[in-house]
């Protein structure tokens, strides 16, 4: 198992406050699970003690998610995207090629390959741990979320909370929810809304979601091609210095000079290409899920929408009917009532997710400029 | 320059006449020559002899030669024919000239090609003895004497001969010619040289990609037994050209010209570098003959490239076979050297390959993200965000653009380079190759020998005296055979010394300009990425 390290790296700008500060202070990498140690410091009555901390696995974070989604008080707001699953079947599967092809190549080839493959299985890590992180941190910052009883469970309760993953039965009744979520969504998306800030909400977000999905493939592809550009730089390097050693002319000196500077050239490249990844791609990849998440947020108001306004045909077609009337009344009253819960938060919630769009890519490509022009120049 | 540089100033030594010269040849070649130019003519004597078809070409070409085989003959080769005597049968002196043709030339190769009678005069200092002059056409002689500087005694270290090798070969202006299948590309062949070797300073002539595989397989059937590094000529691609003369005018098929079209001019200048090769008769008369006749045993799918294929699966076989005593370390120690050079640079040039593969693709991906990103800014609605994320659009496709450039650097530079090499090195084995050859044919041959010699002895017992006589002469034959053998080898063993000192230098040279190049692109275009990050920096942080 690896520590997790101390900077993490926060790829969306978050205002903290200390009533409610949440951490991922320690990670173990165990095989294939992985375990978090989140701390908490609160100064709220809530929790039994100011400082205190837990040990977490992903599948813990997956149930607290899901359970703000099914909440129905929370309709209304922008939930937080779910951290991905940590992934490290390519890079496991890198490095037991990697052992088994060791007879094949030189010892210092060996190990300088070995020295990669672990440097990107960090960095691997070093990322998943930022997405639980950043999770937290935007559930203990959204004020009505941070009061939700699940979290405080999450992040207090020290013992196993015992969520199992799904079965099989269960991920075939989420198939066939979203299967149905979806074809509603566009049925619903097709009710032009009377609010003038919903309705370009709404178009702007379909666009910005497909257009960062497509930007954030790309720019993965980009990285890709990077960091393989970077592998053969460093097999270069390698040849040269073989070359150089072997050489009985002048030229051996020649040749180990510059396989050092391949060398320094690869692992210049390997940088840009991690920072890219970490800066922009990253970026995109969360912004993709949490405009995903918007979407939610407004396909449900529609959803509202939609039974507010069969509500009313109803109320009307009992008022002609004179029949059921006080229920059609009570009916009506709570979708509208419940329609316009979540138009008002809603409102406040997109507002919120622009401002920190804005905030999230200025620094990101703010950083990413200085970084590649530090390695840049370094060369 | 050496002795033999004298200006030809004195007639009565020129006399020596071109008739003359081939008993001068032949004197060189035998072993026991007059002490008192040995060593030079010795070295002349090492020069690579032609083959039968340069005599033929002489003959046609200069009349230098009027009377090929009366001289022979005439009280003057006393001289010449009391040396071959020693090795061969007197009244066998004309089958031995028509044996070995390639001996009869052994010197009169390069210099020979449109200025035989420096050779006259080069030779001239050598032997001293009586023979009767021919006066030979004087003006012929003065104009090339600066061929001496040219004419590279081999003892000494090669240096870009007397005055600097001034010359330099493009290949230019590719141009289809035809159409169809029987369509070409010719290119345009231009040197510019101030050695005197040619006609003029500054022509061009029209070729095309068979007669350049032409000249290299004449020049490969010429020198490559006797030990000769050839530069390989460039690969053919069937692939490529039929997508050239069917015509289709794409990215690929201009690529693929370029890429020949570069090649070709690397295989000429690395040609002409060879100062054996430069003088050989072929290779000026492709630089400089404005007709050339038609290379047809060249074409890949012809029966001649097909015996051509079959010879080489022979010779592989062969080569596993042929166990040979290895007496000199040295040219152990070079075998292993080439070995594991081979290894080597093939890696690295796959290495180098790939990363122009993976670039390519960077280049590619780069461009599509770039547009990406361009769409993301036109749908966000924060104003400043939006122009940020469209600087960054077009920042990105000044990289993409730069990563391509930087693609072809490392293609053209590096690669192309590697890869002549690893050619290069397959002709030096296959130098290796023949020496082991020329050594199996001399053992061949004393075995034969020493056969001979029993049946010989079993005769002489026997008393059988025509038969006897018959088996003195096979075996006087032979034992010409064998020293003749044996000569070879050392010859063999000689030039590729030589050669590979030769090869070594030139390597040397040539990995550091061309890496030297290469690393200079490499920071051109870390600069050029400085400057474009530098421009985005100031919108990234003017997002509000």
């Amino acid at each position: 198992g690896e520590p997790h390290p101390g900077p993490r790296a926060v790829n969306v700008d978050l205002q903290t406050d200390a009533t409610l500060q949440v951490d991922i202070s320690d990670a173990l990498s165990e095989r294939d699970k992985v375990k978090f140690t989140v701390h908490t410091k609160s100064t709220l009555p809530n929790f039994k003690q100011n400082e205190f901390s837990v040990v977490r696995q992903h599948e813990e974070f997956i149930w607290l998610h899901d359970s703000f989604v099914e909440n129905e008080e929370y309709a209304g707001y922008i939930i937080p995207p779910a951290p991905p699953r940590p992934d490290f079947d390519a890079s496991r599967e890198k490095l037991q090629k990697l052992g088994e092809g060791e007879g094949s190549m030189t010892k210092e080839e060996f190990t300088k390959m070995k020295q990669e493959l672990e440097a990107e299985y960090l960095a691997i890590f070093k990322k998943t741990v930022a997405m639980h992180e950043v999770f937290l941190c935007r559930v203990a910052a959204h004020p009505v979320l941070r009061k939700d009883l699940n979290f405080h469970v999450f992040l207090e309760y020290n013992q196993d909370l015992s969520v199992r993953g799904k079965n099989k039965k269960e991920k075939l009744e989420d198939f066939f929810k979203n299967v149905v979520k979806s074809a509603d969504g566009v049925l619903v998306a097709g009710v032009k809304d009377v609010d003038d800030f919903f309705e370009h909400e709404k178009t702007f977000l379909l666009e910005y979601h497909n257009r960062v999905k497509d930007a954030s493939a790309k720019s993965d592809r980009m990285i890709r091609s990077h960091k393989n550009a970077a592998d053969d730089i460093n097999r270069i390097a390698s040849s040269l210095y073989t070359l150089g050693t072997q050489d009985s002319t002048d030229l051996c000196k020649f040749f180990l000079k510059v396989s050092e500077l391949f060398e320094k050239t690869r692992k210049i490249e390997s940088r840009v290409a991690a920072d890219e990844d970490l800066k922009l791609a990253d970026l995109l990849k969360y912004y993709l899920r949490e405009s995903q998440a918007a979407k939610d947020l407004l396909y449900r108001r529609s959803r509202a929408l939609v039974d507010y306004e069969n509500a009313n045909k109803a109320l009307d077609k009992a008022r002609a009917k004179n029949r059921d009337v006080l229920q059609a009344e009570t009916s009506q009253q709570l979708c509208c009532h419940k329609f316009e819960k979540i138009s008002e938060s809603a409102k406040q919630e997109l507002i919120d997710f622009k401002t920190r769009r804005v905030a999230a890519f200025r620094k990101n490509l703010v950083e990413l400029a200085e970084l590649e022009l530090k390695h840049a120049k370094v060369t | 320059m050496t002795a033999l540089g004298k200006p030809p100033d004195s007639p009565p030594q020129l006399s020596l006449c071109q008739s003359a010269v081939r008993q001068c040849v032949c004197v060189c070649v035998s072993v026991s020559y007059p002490p008192s130019s040995q060593s030079t003519m010795a070295d002349t004597a090492r020069d690579p002899p032609p083959e039968l078809s340069d005599f033929q070409e002489l003959q046609d070409g200069e009349d230098l030669f009027p009377e090929p085989s009366a001289p022979l003959e005439s009280g003057p080769a006393s001289l010449p024919a009391e040396d071959i005597s020693t090795n061969s049968n007197g009244p066998k002196q004309d089958s031995l000239f028509d044996d070995d043709p390639e001996d009869l030339f052994a010197e009169a190769t390069e210099e020979v090609s449109l200025d035989s009678p420096e050779r006259d005069v080069l030779l001239s200092d050598g032997p001293s003895p009586a023979i009767t002059p021919i006066t030979p056409p004087c003006s012929l002689i003065t104009p090339h004497i600066d061929m001496f500087t040219h004419c590279s005694f081999d003892e000494i270290e090669e240096e870009e001969g007397g005055d600097s090798f001034d010359m330099h070969i493009s290949v230019s202006d590719p141009e289809k010619v035809g159409d169809g299948m029987n369509a070409y590309m010719a290119y345009k062949v231009s040197t510019k040289t101030s050695m005197s070797l040619f006609r003029s300073q500054d022509f061009s002539v029209k070729r095309r990609f068979s007669d350049f595989l032409g000249l290299h397989s004449k020049l490969a059937s010429k020198y490559l037994h006797i030990g000769y590094i050839v530069p390989p000529a460039p690969e053919k691609s069937i692939v490529g050209m039929t997508k050239v003369k069917v015509g289709k005018e794409d990215q690929s098929s201009n690529e693929f010209v370029e890429k020949r079209r570069s090649a070709l001019e690397r295989y000429l200048m690395r040609t002409v570098k060879h100062p054996t090769l430069l003088k050989d008769p072929d290779v000026l008369q492709f630089l400089e003959s404005s007709e050339l006749p038609r290379a047809v045993s060249t074409q890949a799918l012809s029966s001649a490239g097909i015996l051509r294929m079959v010879n080489k699966a022979a010779e592989a076989v062969n080569k596993m076979t042929i166990k040979m005593n290895e007496s000199d370390a040295w040219f152990e120690e070079k075998q292993q050297h080439f070995d594991n050079l081979d290894l080597q640079l093939r890696k690295l040039h796959a290495s180098v390959e790939s990363l122009v593969c993976h670039r390519r693709e960077l280049s590619v991906n780069t461009a599509l993200f770039a547009k990406s990103a361009a769409m993301l800014g036109n749908s966000e609605d924060h104003t400043a965000l939006s122009r940020a994320l469209s600087q960054l659009a077009e920042v990105e496709e000044k990289i993409d653009q730069l990563h391509q450039d930087q693609a072809n650097a490392d293609f053209y530079c590096f690669s192309e380079l590697l890869g002549d090499y690893v050619r290069l090195i397959t002709a030096v084995k296959g130098v290796f190759d023949h020496r082991m050859k020329t050594w199996q044919k001399w053992q061949d041959g004393q075995i034969l020998l020493q056969k001979k010699r029993e049946a010989e002895a079993k005769l002489q017992f026997n008393n059988k005296p025509e038969k006897l006589q018959q088996a003195k002469d096979e075996m006087r034959e032979l034992e010409g055979k064998v020293q003749q053998g044996e000569r070879d080898f050392e010859l063999i063993s000689k030039t590729i010394r030589k050669e590979v000192s030769r090869f070594e230098k030139e390597r040397v040279k040539d990995f550091k300009t061309i890496i030297i190049k290469y690393l200079e692109s490499l920071v051109q275009t870390q600069q050029k990425l400085i400057k474009y990050w530098d421009a985005f920096l100031p919108e990234a942080k003017a997002i509000s």
